[in-house]
């Protein structure tokens, strides 16, 4: 696949910047050298991937990834600028295009999810920062004509004796030089952005409505739709009649497409006016009979019987057979929309043989091969301007990359350029939800109260079967997102007999990755079910949680540094107890304690949230601490209101009012304790999210005696 | 029909029930008011009527009559008005769609209740909501709004 051609880069920087701008070359031996080990070579890089240096004085930073709330607008500029050592307040921030050079540099496509955006690049952008760094002095050194180890930089500057030149001066004259052998990155004593409290990069844009998300995408000639989708899953359409549909002003063309019939009108209102007054037909399928009900007895009935198996170590049953105590508990989750803020949308200008995508998502590599599919032409053909995007959570990295598809079947039947939008409706029942999951534990304690045995069944939906991800993910019938947290735990290391089985049921629901994936279902299940176990050996939560962690020194550090920052072991006050929970994902660790009530209506409350965790350097702690709140709420809202249901193919909730989500008054007081660590880099994204259900469910026994094992918690 | 958007006059040629959000984003171009609900279920389509916050994707235009609209573009040229500053200084944002929706519904709230209390905010602001669930930083920005309206 050729490279992105310098034009196109010069043309996308248009847009942001001013006056000349002068490119540096990405070197490709240092690229190569953070591509992977040797014989892994990746293509080389086109010039000017990451930075760019005007000489206007802008210095631009390219994102190979998608900015959805999780900050790495600031991230990776500040990774960059740390060997760099520009002015922080000159610095733009631009969505690099679709192009090979932005693939992850661990999944080897461009994309964003699964916590990994910050140490992924934690090299990359350092090294692209140091590189630079060095051909400024260069230049400096070959003006001066000194030595380059006499020079030093400072906040874009670079200085030697009483002479300073800037980075803009020295552009183009670094831009002529060839390109470093090879960088030194500082040693973190020097660092002093890394580990710093920063403030984001696109608050200013974000607090005056100029920021432009793909919802917002507007030029002259573009047109807006909105597609009539099948009310069930897998329907096909039989017929339609757009008489009625046509006469609203407005309506300019109805068009069948695969997904369905989409309104193309002048403006949004006309749009959803017009697919209202549409009449379809529909051949509703085996979708039709979806009911959660019958669903969720059938996975209790699955439960009682073993599945592919996961995990087995020991000889479980007779571990149980021989246990002094058993206990067995069925958990349960519903299926969950993402519901981001700002609904899917996807705009779409096709012209010969080139073709515009103006969206926000996590999947550009998808989108542009899917886009490319569509329409006939080659991926390079096909430009993706990445938005900001109004939350993701996963929504927006779908394998099938439904909505790009959609966008573009559109602008092919329509004929015109157009963006495809989805109402909130659109939204809660379009699918691609967080599968429902029941987890059957039988767990058997010694006579002193030790776990010996552990026997757990997971009934859920694959998110990956049926994908292209299928072969390379599914191993032995194993999903191994529908049982991490569980096979990986802590916690079953320190249980002699253990054995996990799994069963994929495949109802034709389409489901997807929800932040935090299987941890979001699998957290809730182990560490309740830990807490049974404390409570059944009559001992106090953390001190048995500890017992079990003595192989695991760092899950056991934090959830000391969480007990003992929320003063675990003090009564909180009348009417208030405590639960706590810990839970390693995205190779984080994460420790949460919820202190909570309960109103005489039953009303779940959570004042308080102490989370401790570790997820080795910290880079930006500011960012941490506002995406461990996120996480708390998201999972606190999920775990106290949301579900989606099925009656007669149907999924009953349509919007905010029935589909609840967090809001402001239930948003507990959240601490954020960051453990000094030596660990390899985690996420910060998604784990934060894990430990809230069950931090809140254990603190509800506690308070209650009643333990809760489904979701959302329900008290009546 | 004529309507004031930030201080200008504006021709609009728009059915009468056309919700005033679609007018303001589809007809006039001001897009920092957000799409969230379409049910006044999510507030990020909060602007003013006369200083008043309003959900206008359930405001008929027609209804708008001769009060003046503020949109988030019209609160200030350059984020300077005391909540935008507010929300800068204690970095609130994170994705940022409904942003525009909380920070009209905070000015709306300081307007009329220039020292709210954790109570008063988490009421002001239940309608309004985040998925990304920056509450926390947001009340703590009403609450150094209000002192930077007190202060200035």
């Amino acid at each position: 696949m050729p490279a992105l051609s310098r034009r196109d880069f010069l043309r996308s920087s248009a847009v942001a910047g001013t006056g000349l701008v002068i490119a540096f070359v990405v070197p490709r031996r240092a690229e190569a050298l953070l591509a992977g080990p040797p014989g892994k070579k990746k293509p080389l890089p086109p010039p000017n991937a990451f930075l760019r240096i005007g000489t206007d004085e802008s210095v631009t930073v390219l994102l190979a990834h998608s900015e959805m709330g999780q900050g790495i607008w600031t991230t990776l500029p500040l990774l960059l600028a740390e060997e760099l050592d520009c002015d922080w307040s000159k610095i733009r921030v631009e969505h690099a295009p679709a192009a090979p050079v932005y693939a992850h540099t661990a999944m080897g496509m461009q994309m964003t999810g699964g916590s990994t955006t910050t140490w992924s690049e934690y090299e990359r952008y350092r090294t692209v920062g140091a590189l630079a760094r060095q051909l400024l002095v260069r230049a400096a050194a070959e003006e001066w004509r000194t030595d380059a180890a006499k020079l030093r930089v400072e906040n874009g500057f670079v200085i030697g004796g009483k002479r300073r030149a800037s980075f803009g001066q020295l552009a183009e004259r670094a831009r002529a030089l060839p390109t470093p052998e090879q960088v030194t990155l500082k040693p973190p004593e020097k660092w002093k952005l890394i580990g710093k409290p920063m403030r984001r990069l696109d608050t200013p844009e974000k607090i005056t409505g100029r920021a432009l998300f793909g919802m917002d995408v507007q030029f002259p000639g573009l047109r807006t739709a909105m597609v009539s989708r099948s009310p069930v899953f897998g329907g096909t359409l039989r017929s339609f009649d757009a008489t009625q549909a046509r006469e609203v002003p407005g309506v300019e063309q109805v068009v069948q497409v695969p997904s369905g019939v989409a309104v193309v009108a002048t403006n949004a209102w006309a749009a959803k006016l017009g697919r209202a007054a549409l009449r379809t037909d529909w051949d509703l399928g085996a979708g039709a009979t979806l009911d959660t009900d019958r669903m969720r007895a059938e996975a209790l009935a699955l439960s009682r019987t073993a599945g592919p198996v996961a995990l087995t170590k020991g000889d479980t049953d007779a571990a149980l057979g021989k246990a002094a105590r058993r206990l067995e508990a069925d958990y349960e989750v519903p299926y969950l929309a993402h519901a981001p803020m700002e609904p899917l949308n996807c705009a779409v200008k096709v012209e010969g043989d080139r073709c515009d995508v103006w969206t926000g998502t996590q999947f550009q590599t998808m989108d542009q091969k899917t886009a490319a599919e569509v329409l006939g032409l080659k991926p390079e053909q096909v430009n993706i301007h990445t938005t900001f995007l109004g939350g993701g959570f996963g929504r927006r990295a779908t394998t099938a990359s439904d909505f790009v598809r959609e966008g573009c079947e559109v602008a092919k039947a329509a004929k015109v350029p157009v963006k495809v939008v989805w109402t909130r409706d659109d939204d809660i029942r379009g699918g691609y939800y967080r599968p429902a999951f029941h987890h059957r534990i039988e767990a058997g304690l010694d006579a002193h109260g030790r776990p010996l045995a552990w026997r757990h069944t997971v009934v859920g939906q694959s998110l990956l079967a049926g994908t292209p991800f299928e072969g390379a993910m599914i191993k032995n019938g194993i999903d191994e997102a529908s049982v991490e947290g569980i096979v990986d735990s802590p916690y079953l290391a320190a249980i002699p007999a253990r054995k996990v089985t799994l069963h994929s049921p495949r109802p034709p629901i389409p489901v997807l990755w929800w932040r935090s994936v299987g941890n979001s279902h699998t957290a809730f299940a182990m560490e309740c079910m830990i807490d049974e176990l404390a409570h059944a050996a009559g001992q106090d939560p953390l001190s048995y949680r500890l017992a079990m962690l003595k192989g695991s020194p760092r899950h056991a550090r934090v959830l000391q540094t969480a007990a003992e920052k929320a003063r675990w072991g003090r009564p909180p006050g009348a009417g208030r107890a405590l639960g706590l929970a810990m839970h390693a994902s995205f190779e984080s660790v994460f420790a949460q304690v919820a202190e909570v009530s309960v109103e005489p209506e039953g009303l779940i409350r959570v004042h308080r949230v102490v989370c401790a965790l570790d997820c080795g350097q910290p880079v930006n702690p500011l960012g941490i601490e506002a995406q461990v709140q996120s996480g708390i709420a998201f999972g606190l809202g999920a775990a106290l209101h949301s579900a989606i249901t099925f009656r007669d193919g149907r999924v009953q909730e349509s919007n905010f009012h029935d589909y609840q989500v967090l809001r402001i008054d239930e948003m507990p007081r959240v601490e954020v304790h960051v453990v000094k660590s030596s660990a390899k880099m985690g996420g910060i994204g998604e784990p934060g999210l894990p430990p809230i259900a069950p931090a809140v469910g254990n603190a509800l026994f506690a308070l209650t005696g009643k333990r809760l094992r489904s979701l959302p918690f329900r008290l009546a | 029909m004529k309507l004031v958007v930030n201080g200008r006059e504006r021709d609009v040629d728009a059915p009468g029930d056309m919700p005033l959000l679609w007018v303001l984003r589809d007809l006039l171009g001001y897009t920092g008011t957000k799409f969230g609900c379409g049910m006044a279920l999510c507030g990020a389509c909060t602007v003013h009527l006369d200083g008043k916050a309003v959900r206008a994707c359930v405001t008929p235009v027609s209804a708008v009559g001769d009060r003046a609209v503020t949109t988030i573009e019209g609160l200030s040229p350059d984020g300077s008005h005391p909540v935008q500053r507010a929300w800068a200084e204690i970095d609130v944002v994170q994705c940022g769609y409904c942003q525009p929706g909380q920070i009209m519904t905070a000015v709306a709230l300081l307007a009329t209740n220039p020292k709210p209390t954790d109570a008063d905010i988490d009421a002001a602001l239940s309608g309004n909501i985040c998925r990304c669930g920056a509450y926390q930083r947001i009340r703590a920005a009403v609450h150094r709004a209000a002192e930077l309206k007190g202060g200035a």
